[in-house]
């Protein structure tokens, strides 16, 4: 079952990528066998067996409150592309937040 | 029918730890240089791995215990995705499917009727950076990244605005009352969204959304605004579109700031470098056990137990240190002071001073045992109520003993009569027009006379022995004549 043209669109916007009529076609196939390989996981009885998001079991791991040493402001701003004083300066957010 | 809101809340609170969320730079950020509390974690840097930190798991199950909330036995973080320079991951953690609590409520009164606003969820999140816009440009200060964060999101039970400003205001002060939060909005410490519909009874409304509120007074005019409008708009046959809107403080309207179909789609999934967490019953019990008496069960006892009124038991209670310090007064108190004199003189006088001054009670230098100290000798009459209200003044100012400050300013009232009959005969003697009148029947020139025993002595004559003495002089006077 292919991907529709719609939903490759979608995931598209999502993941902020602008992406031309022919590269909308290939990724339709190509993700469309991602799925489809993915699917022949769906056929085992999972039945019995709880969620889970981790293939590690740990649980419960916390720390304490306690400040410890930050990185020096040159190292924080060090990859930035651009930068205001001991800002990251990004172009102007013209969008509301979430 | 009348139209009516209905409203729902959601309340960012800061948590007052020491440390960030997931790792360990400091949550102490507001006067901190720009990006100087920043780590790999923060900023989202390929392999940085965050770890929760229990405290924030803590303060979150007491409030949710405050809340009367059902705790998770299992809890997860979750990852909710949209792309803002807010967060450099691309994803703020968050709690989705398995929050840490749920299923509560808040009691609130208004206008003498008690209701139950059920609390639907309360879970744990990392606060965002901070975005300031400047010209060709935003720039960003992650201190506050990953500062923890608890919101608290309750269902749409309100229907006044009233009842919104009581739901906002008790929940700070339980929040203030568990030390979980600083309850300081203007360092953004509570935040608030809030959901409105407006219908007639038994109808549904289109629920409208208003953001990026960050005080009561933002509350409570964005919410007035919003009913206004949406019930013009349904009088006129209209209907309301489901919108999310913004408030602007300064023309103070709500604004549109996104449609229905421009809703975000987070595509929460479970967060994989954080393991889930089990809670261990016996572990919440041991907090719920930790429990502080609540500000609303305290103002009942106060009602029941020291016959205050309902609205000075809410005064006394609003804020934690103000009850602990009206609690350790009433259990100082000498014989004759009882909690209704301290209530009074609390709530009245002390309070006058600390707006006049801007101080909260952590910072008046006042002990309890000397208010009640002060209180005793206004009770016992060794000062005069006026005089008592300059002895509190600058005890506030020099945290001096009420005695040191009565002595020094010679104010002890002055009740024994020997040493006030020659002042009165004093008064008399010089005002021989005045006295002539009272003699002729004329009351009201009494209290000019007392008005001059008073000056003679200072203020420090006792007003009930001036006023006697002075009537009976006078009454000599007219025998002998
Ligand atoms: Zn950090």
């Amino acid at each position: 079952m292919p991907l529709t043209r719609q939903e490759v669109e979608h995931i598209a916007e999502l993941a902020k990528l602008a992406l031309s009529q022919e590269e909308i076609e290939r990724f339709q196939e190509q993700l469309s066998a991602i799925l489809d390989y993915a699917a022949v996981l769906q056929r085992l009885d999972t039945e019995a067996i709880p969620p889970t998001a981790q293939v590690i079991e740990l649980k419960n791991v916390m720390r304490a409150d306690e400040v410890s040493p930050s990185l020096p402001v040159e190292d924080v701003l060090g990859n930035a592309p651009s930068r205001r004083d001991s800002y990251f300066c990004v172009p102007p957010v013209i969008e509301v937040a979430p | 029918m009348p139209y009516r809101p209905t409203i729902g809340m959601e309340v960012h609170a800061q948590l007052l730890t020491r440390s960030k969320m997931f790792c360990g730079c400091s949550a102490d950020y507001w006067a901190a240089p720009p990006n100087s509390q920043v780590c790999p974690v923060d900023l989202g840097l390929p392999g940085a791995l965050p770890v929760i930190n229990a405290r924030a798991v803590e303060a979150t199950v007491l409030t949710g215990l405050a809340l009367n909330c059902e705790i998770a036995s299992v809890t997860r973080f979750d990852r909710k995705n949209y792309p803002y320079p807010d967060l450099p991951k691309g994803y703020q953690i968050s709690q989705y499917e398995l929050p840490l609590c749920r299923n509560g409520w808040l009691e609130i009164e208004v206008d003498g009727e008690r209701r139950r606003i059920r609390i639907r969820r309360v879970h744990l999140e990392e606060d965002t950076a901070k975005l300031t816009h400047v010209e060709g440009c935003s720039l960003l200060d992650f201190n506050r990244a990953g500062v923890p964060l608890m919101e608290i999101v309750s269902e749409p039970d309100m229907h006044s605005v009233d009842e919104v400003r009581e739901y906002v205001t008790q929940l700070r002060s339980v929040l203030r009352y568990l030390g979980v939060n600083s309850g300081d909005m203007e360092k953004g410490a509570m935040r608030f969204e809030v959901n409105v519909s407006v219908a007639r009874e038994g109808e549904r409304g289109t629920k409208v959304e208003i953001k990026n509120l960050n005080s009561f007074r933002a509350v409570t005019r964005s919410l007035e605004y919003e009913i206004a409008r949406q019930t013009r708009i349904l009088e006129r046959g209209g209907h309301v579109e489901q919108v999310t809107m913004g408030w602007d403080e300064d023309r103070e309207l709500t604004f549109e700031q996104r449609s229905k179909e421009e809703a975000p789609d987070y595509r929460y999934f479970p967060d994989p470098d954080l393991p889930p967490l089990t809670l261990d019953p016996a572990w919440v019990d041991g907090l719920r056990a930790r429990l502080p008496e609540l500000p609303r069960a305290k103002a009942e006892r106060y009602q029941r137990e020291y016959g205050l009124s309902a609205y000075d038991a809410g005064v006394l209670t609003a804020e934690r240190a103000v009850a602990e310090f009206f609690e350790a007064a009433v259990a100082a108190a000498p014989a004759g002071v009882d909690a209704k004199m301290i209530s009074n003189w609390l709530t009245g006088e002390l309070f006058r001073l600390m707006r006049a001054r801007e101080r909260s009670i952590e910072q008046v230098p006042i002990t309890p045992r000397d208010l009640v100290a002060l209180l005793e000798m206004v009770a016992a009459g060794r000062l005069t109520g006026a005089s008592g209200k300059e002895v509190l003044e600058e005890m506030f100012v020099t945290g001096r003993p009420p005695a040191e400050v009565v002595a020094a300013r010679g104010l002890a009232q002055i009740s024994d009569e020997a040493a006030l009959r020659p002042v009165v005969e004093k008064v008399l003697e010089e005002n021989p027009g005045p006295l002539a009148e009272l003699l002729a029947g004329k009351e009201p020139v009494l209290r000019f006379l007392m008005g001059q025993v008073m000056r003679a002595t200072r203020g420090q004559a006792n007003p009930q022995l001036a006023q006697r003495l002075l009537q009976e002089a006078a009454e000599r006077r007219r025998r002998a004549s």
